[in-house]
């Protein structure tokens, strides 16, 4: 790939992250991802179609053929030369298809928990898992407020030692980069570990 | 590069058949980009100025040449242009093909983790 040509002019390119926002519908991604970001979330939608319906028949049931798989995503300039992208996870099930191009390349993901309905992220939770995946699960409170002490959403969610779970408020910039520093601070020690065993 | 995710890939998730038609009017039938080079994040750039003897491009690829003047992801030229990132990806294709871009991947982060980038990266976001 020609990475640098003598002919560009424009500002050399940055190196580029990304992390996942995952969980279930409704609990926040998006909202997560505007809170952090330094540019209004941006969509990128992908329209998947049913195969085998009748082409002609227009009327009113569009949505019933066509899908918009939607994601929105954010961006945070760590530095001139190194930029961090945020994508929120489709959150119905059924694209699960998705996730599995999207986590390549990775650097980790955080799982969003809406407290009141947890089991709406246990499919989030199920997948990075199952990937070996790193990340953190980020408890979003209903109007900021926690009425459950984290171990006992530990073990709602059945999660062993070694993922963080952090309180959070998706709709605060400084709760939701605290969540990221989290993640940021797993990926490190588990780095460290690496780094020690060689 | 083959290894590379396509971006196409990566939203897709395959079935070319099943999507909707009119926006793969723009990219002449093809379904599928002949590179995989693109991935979301991947970061591209107009050449400028445009190689010598280079056709005048589509409007649809002078839209994409316009907003990338500066390195720009192909999921943000996706969501300003408005248009699938599939589309995008063929036409950046395109566009890489005829030499009017360069592309940059995004920073490997498989294998053995980079512990200065980590700390970079936790550095830039603790100063939010």
């Amino acid at each position: 790939m020609p990475a640098s040509d003598t002919a560009v002019r424009a500002p050399a390119p940055p190196d580029t992250l990304k992390i996942l926002i995952a969980g279930g519908f409704g609990v926040g991604k998006t909202t997560l991802v505007g809170s952090v970001s330094e540019i209004a979330p941006l969509r990128t939608e992908e329209s998947l179609t049913a195969a085998g319906l009748d082409v002609d028949d227009l009327d009113g049931i569009e949505e019933k053929r066509t899908t918009t798989v939607a994601l929105d995503f954010g961006r945070i300039t760590i530095s001139d030369d190194l930029v961090l992208y945020l994508f929120g996870t489709p959150g119905q099930q059924r694209f699960w298809f998705m996730w599995n191009d999207l986590a390549l390349g990775a650097l980790g993901a955080v799982v969003l928990v809406d407290v009141r309905r947890p089991k709406v992220s246990f499919a989030a939770i199920d997948f990075f898992e199952r990937r070996r995946i790193p990340f953190v699960v980020a408890v979003n409170g209903f109007h900021g407020e926690h009425p459950y002490p984290v171990e006992d959403i530990r073990d709602a969610l059945a999660l062993p030692e070694h993922v963080p779970v952090v309180l959070c408020d998706a709709r605060e910039r400084e709760s939701c980069r605290d969540v990221l520093v989290v993640l940021l601070d797993q990926l490190i020690a588990s780095a460290e570990r690496t780094e020690a065993r060689v | 590069m083959s290894s590379r995710p396509s971006a196409a890939s990566e939203v897709s998730g395959g079935d070319p058949a099943g999507r909707l038609v009119r926006p793969f009017t723009l990219t002449g039938g093809r379904t599928r980009p002949s590179r995989a080079d693109f991935t979301l994040i991947t970061t591209v750039t107009a050449v400028d100025p445009p190689p010598a003897g280079a056709a005048r491009p589509q409007p649809e690829h002078l839209r994409i040449l316009r907003h990338c003047a500066r390195p720009v992801a192909v999921a943000e030229l996706a969501a300003h242009l408005d248009l699938p990132v599939s589309v995008i990806v063929i036409m950046l294709c395109d566009l890489l093909e005829a030499g009017r871009i360069t592309a940059r991947p995004p920073r490997e982060v498989s294998g053995v983790p980079d512990l200065e980038l980590l700390q970079k990266v936790r550095d830039g976001l603790a100063r939010l």
